[in-house]
């Protein structure tokens, strides 16, 4: 077991962990955060994506122990004060989900993306999405949202 | 102009044909969702399976020694120690009593007949310590031979389970000349070698992987009085039901529970081993348990889709009017006769004659068992196979008579007069109106500047040459008739069941049968209550998805939920005005006969005096002075039991462009034009559209489930199994015409599977158009760059003048044709 | 999902990485970025006793100039490369190819050193290191530092220079400053490993091509560089036709693998098409 100390959506937290831990286990199992959740075994998927230190990481490919003294924000933690975040908000008025499962990450990821490049083309979007399968909406809708989301000034 | 512009210029006056946004939304966009996955019980233990790498073995040992001992194991199990309590995968439709279907056990006990079937459970309290001590379980296999080839299947030389003495679980036809609803399919094709054109192809419906985004899950807890299941499945009635029948639970003393399920697409219609063998341990332990598949897992051993050797003939005139389609399937099942497996490949029966006017027609369809992944439903299920074939076939006829594939679509297909139209296959398609949507589709598309362009392209030989893709299709869906179903020896009914709950303080519940997983049903069917009984939409909640809550119900595939499962709901509700109006009389001292119902509201005719929805629900529930004899209640249920299909159809183009130094293929533009009849909410269907879409084009262009020679699957996780993500595709143009369906009470038409069964040929017959002039008339799926650019470099340029040779009959040698030899014994063995 | 048993390090200086390697010898596997390595231990493909995270150590970070040279962390992420202007000034072939690496989450912990001693033939940072000459420094027990030259850095697939016990600790990058530069990958679908890559940085003057540098991805066990080539576009200008003869042969004695994506022909086919069109777009035609 290793101690890590992990701050996550604004929260500190100390834990013993295995080192073998992956952090979204440790998101899911430990902190019960499971909006953050698996979809696959290759980091191909990007359902687990969350910040780590402001930027966008695949929470199944980085270990509990990496994020030793980081700060983590999940899909649960963007939303402030109750209000959606401008991404979340674009996502449901563009209809850009509908099982939702890949959405957590998806929306983690569209933030990152609007942080990085706050006018981007549909292009850049796209390309900018690349690390998260999505099964259902065909990312019609999603680029839509994320273009949405991009007018109304989105910085987090 | 169609229908749908004029309704989006004037916005509804209801509910329904709005563009809501979704109600599921909130919770999903914040993560306070509930997968399977989320659940912890108090002391729940966790399983991992122990899986075949052999594609055909028998188990000869197992030593969980090792494992037993292992840290935190409460205890691993075989088939040997479950054969008595696990149940089994119950086949639900077989072809015919002659169809053979091998016992399908959740753990192995003897045998093994594809890679990943589970041997061996291992349970602990954390999955790691699980996962860790099932790599300590020693199994000995003694390898058998595998047969993983569907013409090699059919030989019987190898078979996947000797014991059953063929590779051949059952035979199915339909003939029009048979069952009167059309000619002889022989005379056809005969009379068309002599004076007319025969067309012979063989396509291949590669293998697919539903690739739902959630993982399956199970978590059974057997502490209370009910057994509780949780499960990401698409079927909680069916499982409730399967899990009784086969496991000797009594049916009330099962609880199944669908929470959030992250999609489906046919590949959570199943009830899977890991569920039959969560339960089983779970019972034999007393404790609550958990399985959760890794994607690898979940690739390998959740259901796989399509798979099929399509051989066609189409007969025609040597104007391009067809006289005949005979169609001759093998299809792939894999190692098992699936829950509706066996059935999936006939629904195509009825949709491979799509929107034509045939003569004659025959269907003969062979199923097959090979040592692989058994195969079932994938979004279309059968459709798609059939619309691939035909739509394809249309194009090489339109070359073979040298029209625009458009014009020669035209030539054939139903006109909107002829509605209802009794097609070759004896169905009756209610509405549509093909002239409208393809007219449609080829204003937004551009049409004569594409083809312009492609003159231009083709002339300069650019080395990035266009194609233009055409897809006119219909399909049946709505699934389905009790009675059909019974005719087909489907195990259950095709019903839907709704509940509407009125409670005191005018709040709605909607219970409905249908589970969703993602398709939006809690703001469709509060649109639709919110229509019917007046109350506002945000008053209404939907309920569904735990068979506690929502007792009966037939679940949600087949594009039922809407045109099924929401009708039910329309009959129950209006069942509550029904219930309510003497009770409103009562309240106005009027004659049930003077009360109208109008907006929410019960009026007495002539006056201005009225009651609402909610005042009648409440004083039903104070009950203080209702008129006597009524019982105090408005609640209702309905089930409703379809008389026919839905017959959804549109016209898709695709434009593609080809390079043809590396193959690359790359989409242009894609204009889909449905007509779905009255549209709910056009935002969802929207969603519906695009994702159905992509899925197609997906199989067209990326996916496919390929084994090695050994039987081991190559592409078992998302790095070679290729998902397009948003990178790979564009944005679509959607457009809709409508002609209402007649069948149901709001004229809706089914739409999740459309744009998966309408894409595949479009983006097939774009890449083949892009190169045709270079000799290629056919390249296998997906469309990899490789394939598109050996196509090239083996097509044989084609003369522009002189005269036309037949068609060519099963070249070998060509992409997707048979070698002679296998080809002939499956004829042979057809007749 | 969840990888076997392990012990973890997180040494702070390179010394002391260096002792963790050589207390748990075999056992002990190097966490770079840990993109790649993560996967393969949540599949169980490979389960070391120990894992020493590289994580931690502050020098093996960060880019520099000294002098003609770009000095590169070890453990600089794809994505501090990519936000670096000295990077795409000095080695725009590097920026051009890190941009195509996996997708962003990926780009933001996957590292330049995990992905070279990873040495994935067909990763994408392999290529531009060879066409840019790029030098590797290695650090050994006792302190001891050694370079070696990117040519001879990749022996075979997934094995480098660097030995048991030892640490990539630089990227040296001769600068190539007013070099046009491209990375031409092909793939299937966008997330993908390159089925066929070619990096290509070309100096030119009045019109022709003075000097060029090709790195091909996944034509054999290790990245390639195409020196024959290189020569063969030395003074020819920078037209369709003189590239095309100048590229005809890049494939020429390359041996690349056969998979679901591509057959080894189709493979040296699309290298030449490839080459070429990397080759006019670094050269700005």
């Amino acid at each position: 077991m290793t101690r890590i100390q992990v701050t996550v959506d604004g929260v500190s937290y100390s834990d013993d962990v295995e080192p073998r831990t992956l952090l979204v286990q440790y998101l899911r199992e430990s902190l019960g955060k499971t909006g953050t959740v698996v979809g696959c075994d290759t980091s191909n998927c990007g359902a687990c994506t969350v910040h780590l230190d402001g930027v966008s990481v695949k929470s199944c490919n980085v270990l509990a122990v990496q994020a030793d003294g980081h700060e983590v924000t999940t899909i649960e933690g963007l939303a402030t004060d109750g209000e959606l975040h401008p991404v979340q908000q674009a996502f449901h008025e563009c209809h850009a989900l509908q099982c939702g499962y890949c959405t957590p990450g998806m929306i983690m990821q569209a933030v990152d993306l609007l942080n990085d490049n706050p006018d981007p083309s549909e292009q850049e979007i796209r390309e900018g999405l690349e690390g998260n399968l999505c099964r259902c909406t065909g990312y019609h809708n999603i680029v839509k949202a994320v273009q949405q989301a991009a007018k109304a000034g989105v910085t987090s | 102009m169609t229908i749908t512009e004029e309704r989006q210029t004037d916005a509804p006056e209801g509910e329904v044909g709005r563009s809501r946004r979704r109600k599921e939304d909130q919770r999903l966009i914040t993560g306070r969702t509930r997968w399977t996955d989320n659940i912890q019980l108090p002391g729940m233990l966790h399983l991992a399976m122990v899986r075949s790498p052999f594609a055909h073995a028998n188990i000869t040992a197992i030593d969980t020694d090792e494992a037993k001992a292992a840290p935190g194991v409460i205890g691993v199990f075989t088939g040997a120690d479950l054969k008595d309590t696990q149940g089994v995968n119950a086949n639900a439709w077989p072809l015919n009593a002659e169809q053979k279907a091998p016992e399908h056990l959740p753990v192995a006990v003897e045998h093994v007949a594809c890679a990943g079937e589970i041997v061996a459970v291992v349970v602990a309290r954390t999955a790691a310590q699980a996962r860790d001590a099932a790599e300590l379980v020693d199994v000995d296999y003694e390898e058998l031979p595998a047969v993983l080839d569907l013409r090699e299947a059919v030989k019987d030389e190898v078979l996947t389970h000797p014991s059953l003495g063929t590779n051949t679980s059952a035979f199915w036809k339909l003939d029009s000349a048979e069952q009167g609803s059309g000619g002889d399919i022989e005379a056809a094709i005969a009379k068309a070698r002599q004076d007319g054109i025969v067309i012979e192809r063989e396509y291949r419906q590669q293998r697919l992987v539903p690739a739902f985004m959630e993982p399956r899950s199970t978590v059974v807890d057997p502490t209370g009085e009910q057994l509780v299941v949780w499960s990401a499945t698409q079927i909680p009635h069916i499982l409730r039901f399967l899990i009784a029948a086969t496991m000797g639970i009594p049916e009330s003393k099962l609880r199944v529970i669908a929470p959030d399920v992250g999609g489906g697409f046919g590949g959570k219609l199943q009830t899977t081993p890991e569920e039959f063998a969560t339960i089983a341990v779970a019972r034999r332990l007393g404790k609550p348990c958990k399985y959760t598949e890794t994607r690898s897992e979940s690739i390998l051993s959740a259901h796989h889709g399509r798979d099929q050797i399509q051989k066609l003939t189409l007969a025609a005139e040597r104007d391009g009017r067809v006289t005949g389609l005979k169609v001759e399937l093998l299809a792939d099942l894999g190692a098992y006769v699936a829950i509706v497996g066996g059935g999936v490949p006939v629904l195509g029966a009825w949709m491979f004659n799509s929107i034509y006017k045939f003569d004659a027609y025959q269907f003969n369809c062979r199923t097959v068992l090979t040592n692989k992944t058994w195969v079932d439903a994938y979004r279309g299920a059968g459709r798609p196979e059939a619309t691939y074939g035909i739509e394809r076939l249309m194009d090489e006829l339109a070359d073979e008579v040298g029209i625009d594939p458009l014009e020669l679509r035209a030539k054939n297909w139903i006109t909107h007069d002829e509605f209802p139209f009794t097609t070759v296959a004896g169905m009756t398609y209610d509405s549509g109106n093909y002239e409208a949507a393809t007219a449609r589709a080829k204003e937004l598309f551009g049409y004569d500047e594409l083809r312009e362009e492609q003159r231009r392209r083709r002339e300069s030989n650019d080395p990035v040459q266009l194609g233009i893709g055409i897809s006119t299709f219909t399909e049946m869906c709505g699934l389905a008739p009790s009675r059909v179903l019974g005719s087909l020896n489907y195990g259950a009914g095709g019903w839907e069941h709704a509940s509407i709950r009125m409670l005191a303080t005018g709040k709605v519940e909607v219970v409905t049968g249908a589970s969703a997983h993602g398709q939006g049903h809690e703001t469709a069917w509060s649109q639709i209550v919110a229509d019917r009984l007046g109350i506002p939409f945000e008053d209404i909640e939907v309920l569904h998805g735990d068979t506690q809550i929502a007792p009966r119900g037939m679940d949600t595939y087949g594009s039922r939920s809407l045109v099924v499962g929401a009708e039910a709901v329309i009959r129950a509700a209006d069942k509550v005005i029904e219930k309510a109006k003497p009770i409103a009389a009562h309240m106005l001292e009027a004659s049930v006969d003077d009360i109208e119902f109008s907006a929410g509201r019960f009026g007495v005719k002539g006056t201005d005096r009225g009651v609402s929805m909610p005042e009648v629900a409440l004083e039903s529930w104070t009950c203080h002075n209702l008129p006597d004899g009524v019982e105090p209640t408005i609640d209702a249920d309905a089930t409703f039991d379809p008389d026919t299909f839905s017959f959804p159809h549109g016209t898709h183009l695709c434009a593609m462009e080809v390079d043809t130094e590396t193959g690359a293929t790359k989409m242009r533009s894609y204009v889909a034009v449905d007509d779905i009849g009255v549209i709910v909410n056009p935002l969802i269907v929207e969603g519906q559209e695009h994702g159905g879409l992509v899925q197609g084009i997906a199989q067209a262009l990326w996916e496919g489930a390929e084994y090695d020679d050994q039987g081991t699957l190559v592409t078992g996780s998302f790095v070679d199994y290729t998902l397009p993500t948003s990178a790979d595709t564009i944005s679509f143009v959607t457009d809709h015409t409508t002609s209402p369906s007649t069948t149901n009470t709001l004229g809706t038409k089914g739409v999740g599977e459309a744009g998966t069964i309408a894409s595949t040929p479009a983006v097939v017959n774009a890449i083949v158009d892009a190169v045709r002039h270079l000799g290629v008339n056919d390249i296998v799926m997906p469309c990899t760059p490789e394939r598109v650019w050996k196509a090239i470099q083996a097509g044989a340029p084609v003369s522009a003048e002189g005269e036309r040779e037949a068609a060519p009959h099963f070249d070998e040698g060509a992409p997707n044709q048979a070698d002679p030899d296998p080809s002939a014994s499956v004829e042979g063995s057809l007749s | 999902m969840i990888p076997a048993q392990f012990d973890y390090v997180a040494p702070e200086t390179v010394q002391d990485a260096i002792a963790a390697l050589a207390e748990h010898g075999d056992d002990a596997k190097v966490l770079a970025g840990g993109q790649s390595l993560l996967p393969i231990l949540r599949m169980r493909l490979n389960a070391p006793g120990v894992i020493v995270d590289l994580g931690r150590i502050p020098e093996l970070q960060g880019i520099s100039e000294e002098g003609d040279h770009l000095v590169i962390g070890a453990m600089t992420t794809y994505a501090a490369l990519l936000a670096s202007e000295a990077v795409s000034t000095h080695a725009g072939v590097l920026s051009k190819a890190i941009h195509t690496v996996a997708d962003p989450q990926i780009r933001h912990r996957g590292t330049i050193g995990g992905a070279l001693v990873h040495a994935d033939p067909a990763g994408d940072v392999g290529a531009p290191a060879l066409a840019l000459g790029a030098e590797l420094v290695i650090a050994g027990a006792g302190g001891a530092t050694r370079t070696v030259a990117a040519d001879d850095f990749f022996e075979d697939l997934f094995t480098t220079a660097v030995r048991d016990g030892e640490l990539l600790t630089q990227v040296r990058v001769p600068k190539h400053t007013g070099w046009g530069a491209h990375y031409e990958k092909f793939v299937r679908v966008s997330h993908q490993w390159s089925i066929v890559g070619v990096a290509a940085t070309v100096r030119s003057e009045a019109g022709s091509i003075a000097e060029a540098r090709v790195g091909l991805t996944n034509m054999g066990s290790t990245p390639l560089r195409a020196k024959a080539v290189e020569e063969a576009l030395v003074g020819r200008p920078a037209t369709d036709e003189a590239v095309r003869a100048a590229v005809a042969s890049v494939a020429d004695g390359t041996n690349p693998p056969s998979d679901l994506n591509g057959d080894s022909d189709y493979r040296k086919h699309l290298a030449t098409v490839l080459t070429r069109r990397a080759v006019l777009a670094a050269a700005g035609a």
